[in-house]
């Protein structure tokens, strides 16, 4: 391949890139899903996903927001085979995304949300990878709090390929953090127990080592992952782990918690209607 | 079968069964066969059948609970239990590996379970009752294995088949209800060294707790009690994965340790 034909496949691919990129904020704006990213652009790979990603970030941070952690995601293997992946895949945190238990969240937020109960670890130092080991990681953890994840997709009805969820910032919504901090030396985040509730019904159990094998592998595989991309993961940062138990639709008037053994628990309430009006 | 139908009863249900398990060769469903195939009819089958082990020389050690998750009480259209027989032919001493050649199409499944220490006579038991009951608590995987073709069956078909209960094992380590809380209780189940699911006791009717109030409530109405040194298995805490020669299942618990089968 000459050059300039390089050339013409980059400059032609930094457009797809920012007409994709544009394309999925528009959604968020609209708070209407939008086409599979992969259509007419079948040649899309991993690659070109994190780059529309990377470009969203960006326009975030232009308009003030904050990168303030990481989400790993498809973490599960039946999230892997149902991909037809064997590797997970990351999102950004922005400030913006945080909201408190208690506090009705308004659905309007999102467009089809989802929500996963997880394990959060807080950095008390910086982990840059790669080459991050387990001991690394782990020294690096301030605390460990429960999680509530919320889940949506600027794609319509869900359909992704691993394309477009990680070009659409790995389908991250909001976060609800637990207040109860516990040290890494006192838990064992592979066997702790995890059970959802959705509004009073148990609708999912689970148990750390379905991230991974264990939501420690996740932050290990991030590290390094960005690392090799010159990321390093900041003191005060948040990551998300992944998924204990199968993802639930939420609607608005729905109130969700997770119980985690040793860890506590953490709630969301979704505003009715009515609360939005008002 | 070709031929004029006989006349069904639960005896030749029960009998049909025990040769299917023994000649390892499923039969088709009972209830596509014998439409006034009911729950009692299958319950009376069951306990016939087990009369039958016993008479052979079988213990009776225990029960286990079925259809304890919501999501299988969906798919077989009940919201109840399910409650089958336990015999001491059925326990695998630790290390033993599964024998799949004498099996039909075996499935593991892990559990909690609980050993008790007096016996618990319904009607009327409640979950704090019975925990009162309880001894031990253990970790265990139970290998169920119907004796219908291809897994597939009725209600009446599956309680008929003493609930495909075929082989269990329990963990080493027993540990005192008191302080454990079983709803957060978590699993993680493993293949060939692959986590494949997970879950907690909460999986099962909420709690564990709940499946052994039931169990009692439920032999009760037969004129039966759960007896002192019994083991009741409470109920698959994820969906039973198949076992095939070669393949080793391992179930970690949050407090119960871990337990290992290997299938040969």
């Amino acid at each position: 391949m000459s050059a300039g034909l390089v050339e013409h496949d980059n400059t032609h691919n930094a457009a797809v890139h920012r007409a994709t990129a544009q394309r999925l904020s528009r959604a968020y704006e609209r708070r209407e899903a939008t086409d599979p990213v992969i259509d007419g652009h079948p040649h899309l790979g991993v690659d070109d996903a994190y780059a529309i990603q990377k470009q969203q970030v960006a326009g975030w941070i232009e308009s003030g927001d904050e990168i303030v952690g990481y989400k790993v995601g498809l973490t599960s293997r039946a999230m892997q085979i149902q991909t037809g992946v064997d590797q997970p895949d990351y999102g950004h945190l922005m400030r913006s995304m945080f909201e408190l238990g208690h506090f009705p969240i308004p659905s309007t937020r999102f467009i089809q949300p989802r929500i996963e109960p997880e394990i959060a670890f807080i950095l008390a130092r910086p982990l840059s990878g790669p080459g991050v080991t387990m001991a690394d990681a782990v020294r690096a953890i301030d605390c460990l709090l429960p999680a509530i994840e919320i889940i949506d997709s600027r794609i319509r009805d869900w359909q992704l390929t691993i394309v477009d969820t990680i070009a659409d910032n790995a389908s991250s919504g909001g976060v609800v953090l637990g207040g109860h901090p516990v040290s890494p030396r006192s838990i064992d985040p592979r066997l702790a127990g995890c059970v959802l509730h959705l509004n009073g019904e148990v609708v999912a159990t689970g148990a750390g080592g379905a991230v991974l094998g264990s939501p420690l592998n996740s932050l290990v595989w991030l590290a390094n992952a960005l690392g090799s991309l010159g990321v390093t993961l900041e003191a005060g940062h948040v990551i998300l782990s992944g998924a204990m138990t199968r993802a639930q639709s939420v609607r608005p008037g729905d109130t969700v918690s997770a119980h985690l053994a040793g860890l506590g628990s953490v709630g969301a309430v979704f505003a009715t209607d009515t609360q939005e009006a008002a | 079968m070709a031929g004029p139908e006989r006349s069904w009863t639960s005896e030749i249900v029960a009998e049909l069964l025990l040769d299917a398990e023994a000649r390892r060769t499923p039969t088709e469903g009972i209830a596509s066969r014998w439409p006034e195939f009911d729950l009692d009819a299958a319950y009376r089958a069951q306990d016939l059948a087990v009369r039958l082990r016993v008479a052979r020389g079988e213990r009776i050690v225990g029960v286990k609970l079925g259809l304890t998750s919501v999501a299988k009480q969906r798919q077989m259209h009940v919201d109840t239990p399910s409650i089958a027989w336990l015999t001491d032919t059925m326990e695998l001493a630790p290390g033993t590996a599964v024998p799949t050649d004498r099996l039909i199409h075996p499935r593991a499944e892990p559990e909690i379970v609980f050993v008790l220490g007096s016996e618990l006579c319904g009607p009327g038991v409640t979950a704090a009752r019975a925990m009162q009951s309880v001894a031990s608590v253990v970790g265990g995987i139970e290998i169920i294995d119907s004796r219908f073709t291809g897994f597939s069956f009725t209600l009446p078909d599956v309680v008929a088949d003493n609930n495909s209960s075929s082989r269990y094992i329990t963990g080493s380590l027993q540990l005192p209800p008191d302080g454990l809380d079983l709803a957060l209780e978590g699993c993680l189940l493993e293949v060939d060294g692959q986590v494949v699911d997970s879950a907690t006791g909460a999986a099962i009717l909420g709690n564990p707790a709940h499946a052994l109030a039931f169990a009692a409530n439920e032999l009760a109405k037969r004129g039966q009690a759960l007896e002192a040194g019994w083991v009741v298995l409470t109920g698959g805490l994820t969906e039973a994965v198949p076992l095939h020669p070669g393949s080793r299942v391992a179930a970690h618990f949050t407090h119960l340790g871990s337990i290992v089968i290997k299938a040969e």
